[in-house]
């Protein structure tokens, strides 16, 4: 395996706010030349002796070679370990593991892909946009998040993608509506041939349904609660299909983050459903 | 000079005393990545079910004050799919395998027993007690000396006699001490504790509990004290029964506690999820620990906080094993 995660102690190199956002800039060399757009880092948080013993998990938004290597992540304060990872200064220190889980499958041959991004799931996006662009696709950027402070890389998107349409939910920016809404007309507009979509759980449900009615292949990025990122807690499942015909509850952290849309099951998520392997009740194989 | 860190498992000799917990660890492929699996004392499955197991629903884990609650609910490939994938491979490896078994019902503990008896490459047997007994309203095993001393006689007498068999037992009891004194009398070659104790916590912003189902296992720093006490108490009451000891270890001072309580071996599970190096340092730590302390070997530090006050700590000068 190329990529195989390693434990490191990075040095916050810079912090920054960006609109409603924090990034953290750490240097991390290891985890930034196993990279692949869709890896995952986890971090602990706390300091030594902290009270909070699982790991956050972050996409990773963009990785540089200044320094060695640096890898940018980019999350909102949402708890007690977010707005410690908040008040991190440059030259502090962090524990961190990655590249964890299966990046983005990314297409052999130069089509057009729709990116989609919900709030500051749109962070892998843009490193995915480039890997892209490199194999010549033409890309396009739907944004979308419930108020303009909080759409993420609505500038970036606009110099990267061949069209970029901005959704807010209170009509702040672009479209009012969600990125659901104006996915049909994006994706007819450019002809796209595949759908690469981050963000919340409803969000993804949304974009696989747009992408399954045209009848184009849809890659999701899901965001699972985790513990650990490394495949040992068994907190972060989902219902996926395999490819056997068989639902499976697969860990988001090493099977994923990264699924095929159509294979998860969206509606199921946070039950078991009852046709599952293992189901209590269910088929036992 | 390195301090000699052998332990024993019944007359199983593990080369250090630092495991993984039972459900902490994966398969052991996912901490091959960080460190290799035969330098730990020995690998400790996720508890093993006779059929497939989706476990429980999403979300099952929430922290808690240096505390981790989790109910997965024993989510597993079943034994027959263990066997074929995942034991062979820590066999390869070189890792000495320790398998948990669990099971709603005495019967299904002892079919588990059979299919695993004469496979290569198991070092023990671990049962986990902490499984609600189908046939007694859903009540643990471990919370009943009678049924857990039914379980580990029928699992002993299935398992050849090579294998030692350990009951993984529950701080959620009146006496503790009975529970294990069952266990030994039903056939335990050795003991484990502490299973998590079950915790509850509400989040107050949706105004339900944090996890799908209602309640969990607590792990973590936060249950430490516990997991010293009943291995104290259970180390004064039978001190010939090797104890592994466990609960919320994330340091090798963590670890000297439990030994000094009376284990002869440490598991660590919870710190697992936070530093996937948890246990080489734990064991670099402990080892550490010991030599500060003038300790040539593990097995002197064994339940020695029992000592009466005011006495020296014991210098072995014969040359003859312990058990412990």
């Amino acid at each position: 395996m190329a990529g195989s995660p390693v434990q490191v102690t990075g040095t916050v190199l810079t912090t920054r706010r960006v609109d409603a956002y924090h990034a953290l800039t750490v240097v991390a060399p290891g985890i930034a030349d196993r990279f692949r757009p869709g890896h995952f880092v986890t971090v602990a948080v706390g300091g030594r002796d902290s009270s909070m013993l699982t790991r956050r998990a972050f996409t990773i938004h963009d990785v540089k070679p200044d320094y060695g290597g640096t890898v940018e992540l980019v999350f909102g304060v949402r708890g007690a370990g977010t707005a410690w990872l908040a008040d991190l200064r440059a030259r502090d220190t962090l524990d961190m593991v990655g590249p964890l889980g299966r990046p983005f499958p990314l297409p052999r041959d130069p089509c057009t892909c729709v990116l989609v991004g919900d709030e500051h799931g749109a962070a892998p996006l843009f490193a995915l946009g480039d890997a892209l662009q490199q194999r010549g696709c033409r890309i396009d950027f739907v944004l979308g998040a419930p108020s303009a402070d909080r759409v993420f890389g609505a500038l970036r998107a606009r110099r990267m993608g061949e069209t970029t349409t901005l959704t807010t939910e209170d009509g702040s920016l672009g479209m009012r509506g969600k990125v659901t809404d104006v996915l049909p007309g994006v994706i007819a507009d450019a002809r796209a041939d595949a759908v690469y979509a981050c963000g919340p759980m409803d969000t993804l449900r949304g974009v696989t349904a747009v992408a399954v009615e045209l009848g184009i292949p849809v890659q999701v990025a899901v965001e699972e609660s985790m513990a650990c990122g490394i495949g040992v807690c068994m907190t972060c499942v989902v219902p996926v299909i395999g490819d056997d015909g068989v639902t499976r509850m697969v860990r988001a952290c090493t099977e994923g983050p990264v699924f095929r849309g159509e294979r998860v099951r969206f509606d199921d998520v946070g039950t078991i459903p009852f046709d599952a392997l293992g189901a209590p009740g269910g088929r036992h194989v | 000079m390195t301090a000699d860190l052998r332990t024993y498992l019944a007359h199983v000799e593990l080369p250090n005393p630092v495991l993984t917990a039972s459900g902490c660890g994966g398969t052991g492929r996912e901490l091959a990545q960080f460190s290799d699996v035969h330098r730990l004392g020995a690998f400790v499955t996720r508890s093993i079910t006779m059929a497939p197991r989706a476990g429980r629903p999403t979300p099952r884990m929430a922290e808690t004050p240096s505390g981790l609650l989790n109910a997965v609910g024993l989510q597993g490939p079943g034994v027959e799919a263990f066997l074929e994938r995942e034991l062979p491979w820590l066999a390869e490896r070189g890792a000495r395998t320790v398998v948990s078994i669990g099971g709603g019902t005495v019967t299904e503990y002892t079919a588990l027993a059979r299919r695993l008896a004469g496979v290569d490459g198991i070092t023990a047997v671990e049962i986990n007690l902490s499984c609600p007994n189908v046939e007694d309203r859903g009540r643990v095993f471990a919370r009943d000396g009678a049924a857990a001393a039914e379980v580990v006689a029928s699992v002993r007498a299935a398992t050849p006699y090579e294998v030692p068999v350990i009951a993984k037992l529950s701080p959620d009891v009146a006496d503790v001490v009975a529970v294990a004194r069952a266990c030994v009398d039903g056939g335990a070659d050795a003991l484990a504790m502490i299973n998590t104790p079950v915790g509850m916590s509400i989040d107050v912003d949706t105004m339900r509990p944090s996890l799908a189902a209602g309640t969990g296992g607590l792990s973590g720093p936060a249950v430490r004290p516990l997991a010293v006490r009943c291995v104290w108490q259970v180390h004064a009451a039978l001190p010939g029964v090797p104890i592994i000891g466990m609960g919320g270890v994330s340091t090798g001072r963590d670890a000297l506690e439990l030994v000094l309580a009376g284990a002869c071996a440490v598991a660590v599970g919870t710190a697992l999820f936070h530093d996937p190096y948890a246990c080489p340092r734990v064991l670099r730590e402990l080892e550490e620990l010991l030599q500060e302390r003038g300790f040539d070997r593990l097995a002197d530090a064994v339940g020695l906080a029992h000592r009466p006050a005011g006495a020296q700590p014991r210098k072995r000068t014969d040359l003859e094993e312990s058990s412990l």
